[in-house]
C-alpha cells in the first residue's frame, strides 16, 4: 500500500533521513521504533508531504506521491495524527472534529464519521463543546486520533501517540488503535514506547540516526538480543 | 451645551470615525494573524478602494452601494495579486525583509495614484450622494445622515465577517491557518488559498472603510491612507495584533478618544492621541487589551 524507497531527507545541512526504505501493506499494523533524533517524525512528515524529499521515492497504491502538497496528500486517503497532538486549542472539540472533515463535501458523510468518532471516543462525546486547549493530555490525544478519523483514512499514521501519557491512558489508546484497524484501516505507527508499538504491530523496523537497522515481524524484533537492550530492557523489567 | 450634551455628541463622533479605523485594523490583524506581517501598505488599499468608489460614481455612473462593492471587489483582487506577488516570494524570508517590501509598496500605491492622469496631487471633492440630512438626538446632540450611514454599514460588515470566520469552513480554515500551519495542512487545508482568502476580505474591508471616510469627509486624494492607515494599526496593537474582536474594539476605541481630545480643545493633539495611545499600551500592556500574555513560540 506504502512503499518509502531510499528516502534522503536533509535539513539544510543537516542529513536527517540516510537512505529510508519501508513498506506497509494494506491491513497491516507496522510499527516505526527509534530512539531520540532518530529521524521517525521526519520520516511521517515527509510521507505527509510537510518536508521535501531529497532522494527517493513515496509511492501510495502504486502511485507516485513523492512531490504531493500536504493537503493533496489527505485526499488520497493518508491522515496523520502528529507528533504532540497539535490540536486547534483556541476551538471546539466539535470544530476540531469538523476540521478534519474539511475535504469532505458531504455532509451524510461528516454526520457519519462524526459518530463514529464520537464512538471510539465516549469522551470526546461528554467534552464536545469544549476548548480544545482546556482538555487534559489524554483527551487531546483522543482529539488528534478523532480528527484524523474524520477523513475517513486508508492509512492513518501516528506519532508516538503514548508520548507523555499515563500507563492505564496508554493502554487505553493502545485499545483504540487496534479498533480502527480492526475496521479497516492500516496503521503505521510511532513509537519509542516499543513494548506497547510491538505489542500490537504485526512488523517494525527500528531506526537509528537516520537509518534502518532492523526489521521484521514482532517475533523477530522481539527475539534480537540487540533490541531487547537496547529498546525494551529497561521498559520490559519496569512492566 | 450641557457636559452631557457634549459628551453624548462625541461619542456618536467618536464611535463613527472609529468604526472607520475598526473595520481597517480588521485587515492589519487577519494579516497579521496568518502570516505575522504587519501589512503597511493597508493603507493604500484603503486610498485605492475609495478612489475605485470615486471613479465608479463620477465616470461609471454607479449608485454608492454598487460603487463601494466595486471597490470591494477591485481592492480584493488587489489584495490577493499584492500577497502572491510581493509576500508569498518572501514567507521564509527575514521577517524585516516582508516588512520592507510593504514599507516599500505602501510608497509605491502612493505614487503610482500620484502619477496617475485621474488621480494626480490635488484632493477632490466625492459627491454628496445622499442628501445631507441631521438628526437632532436631542437637544444639541445630532448625527448625520452619512455617519448613521457609515456606521450601519461598518457595523453590518464586521457582523458578516464575524459570521465567516466564526460558522464557515473557510473561515474555520483561516483561523486553524493563523494558529498552526502544519497542522492546518494535516487537515487538507491548502494553506496558499487560505492566506489569499484573508487578504481579500481584510483588503475588501479597507475599500468599504475608505469608499464610507471619502463620502463622510467629502473628499479622496492620493495621500488619504497614510494617517487612517497608521491609526487602524495602532487600532489593532491597542485592541491585540491577531486578534479579531480585539481590532474593533480598539478601532472603537481609538476612534472615541479622538473625538474627546479635539472636543477637549486639544484638536492640535488629535493626531498624536493614537500614537501616544500606542505608546502607552505597548509599556502596560504589549499584548493589547485582547491579548494573552503567551510566550511568543520559539
Ligand atoms: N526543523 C528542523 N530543523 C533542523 N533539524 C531538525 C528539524 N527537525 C528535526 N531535525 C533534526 O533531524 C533529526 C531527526 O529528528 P526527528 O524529529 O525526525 O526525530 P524523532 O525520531 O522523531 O525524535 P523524537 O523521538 O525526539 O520525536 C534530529 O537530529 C533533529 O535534530
Ligand atoms: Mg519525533
Amino acid at each position: 500500500m506504502l512503499k518509502v524507497e531510499n528516502l534522503q531527507v536533509y535539513y539544510d545541512a543537516i542529513h536527517a533521513i540516510k537512505g529510508v526504505s519501508l513498506d506497509v501493506s494494506q491491513g497491516e499494523i507496522v510499527t516505526l521504533i527509534g530512539a531520540n533524533g532518530a529521524g521517525k517524525t521526519t520520516i511521517l512528515r515527509t510521507i505527509s508531504g510537510l518536508e521535501k524529499a531529497r532522494e527517493g521515492k513515496i509511492e501510495y497504491l502504486g502511485k507516485d506521491i513523492t512531490s504531493l502538497q500536504a493537503h493533496d496528500v489527505v485526499k488520497i486517503g493518508i491522515s496523520q495524527v502528529p507528533e504532540g497532538r497539535r490540536v486547534f486549542t483556541n476551538m471546539s472539540v466539535t470544530e476540531n472534529l469538523e476540521l478534519g472533515a474539511y475535504l469532505s463535501k458531504d455532509r451524510k458523510a461528516k454526520a457519519d464519521s462524526l459518530k463514529r468518532v464520537f464512538e471510539h471516543f465516549p469522551r470526546l462525546y461528554e467534552r464536545r463543546t469544549q476548548i480544545a486547549g482546556t482538555l487534559s493530555g489524554g483527551e487531546q490525544q483522543m482529539l488528534a486520533m478523532g480528527r484524523a478519523l474524520m477523513s475517513k483514512p486508508k492509512l492513518m499514521m501516528l506519532d508516538e501517540p503514548s508520548m507523555g501519557l499515563a500507563p492505564i491512558l496508554v493502554r487505553q489508546i493502545f485499545s483504540i488503535i487496534k479498533e480502527i484497524h480492526k475496521e479497516g484501516t492500516t496503521i503505521l505507527l510511532i513509537e519509542q514506547n516499543a513494548n506497547m508499538a510491538l505489542s500490537i504491530a504485526h512488523r517494525g523496523y527500528v531506526l537509528e540516526t537516520g537509518k534502518i537497522v532492523m526489521q521484521g515481524s514482532v517475533q523477530e524484533l522481539l527475539a534480537s538480543e540487540e533490541i531487547k537492550n537496547a529498546y525494551l530492557g529497561g521498559e520490559a523489567a519496569h512492566s | 451645551m450641557t457636559i452631557t450634551q457634549q459628551i453624548l455628541q462625541q461619542l456618536i463622533n467618536g464611535i463613527s470615525l472609529g468604526s472607520v479605523y475598526a473595520l481597517m485594523a480588521l485587515g492589519y490583524t487577519m494579516v497579521y494573524g496568518i502570516i505575522k506581517l504587519i501589512n503597511f501598505a493597508h493603507g493604500e488599499v484603503f486610498m485605492i478602494g475609495a478612489f475605485v468608489g470615486f471613479f465608479s460614481i463620477t465616470k461609471l455612473d454607479m449608485g454608492f452601494f454598487p460603487a463601494m462593492f466595486t471597490a470591494m471587489i477591485f481592492c480584493a483582487i488587489l489584495g490577493v495579486l499584492m500577497e502572491r506577488l510581493a509576500y508569498k516570494p518572501l514567507r521564509n524570508a527575514h521577517r524585516v525583509a516582508a516588512l520592507m517590501t510593504a514599507v516599500g509598496l505602501s510608497m509605491l500605491f502612493q505614487n503610482l495614484a500620484l502619477a496617475h492622469s485621474w488621480i494626480g496631487a490635488s484632493a477632490k471633492g466625492f459627491p454628496q450622494v445622499f442628501p445631507l440630512r441631521k438628526f437632532e438626538l436631542m437637544e444639541n446632540v445630532t448625527i448625520s445622515s452619512d455617519r448613521i450611514l457609515m456606521l450601519v454599514i461598518a457595523i453590518f460588515l464586521m457582523i458578516a465577517l464575524q459570521f465567516i470566520v466564526h460558522k464557515t469552513l473557510m473561515g474555520k480554515a483561516m483561523r486553524a491557518v493563523s494558529l498552526d500551519k502544519d497542522a492546518a495542512r494535516l487537515m487538507g487545508i491548502n494553506v496558499d488559498k487560505t492566506i489569499s482568502f484573508t487578504f481579500a476580505l481584510g483588503s475588501s474591508l479597507a475599500a468599504a472603510a475608505g469608499v464610507l471616510f471619502a463620502l463622510n469627509y467629502g473628499i479622496v486624494v492620493y495621500q488619504m491612507g497614510l494617517l487612517p492607515g497608521l491609526k487602524a494599526f495602532v487600532a489593532a496593537v491597542l485592541g491585540g495584533i491577531g486578534i479579531i474582536p480585539g481590532a474593533m474594539v480598539g478601532g472603537l476605541l481609538l476612534g472615541v478618544t479622538e473625538s474627546a481630545v479635539s472636543a477637549a480643545g486639544g484638536s492640535m493633539f488629535r493626531d498624536a492621541v493614537a500614537f501616544a495611545a500606542l505608546i502607552i499600551m505597548l509599556l502596560v500592556k504589549p499584548t493589547g487589551l485582547f491579548g494573552k500574555n503567551v510566550r511568543e513560540k520559539v
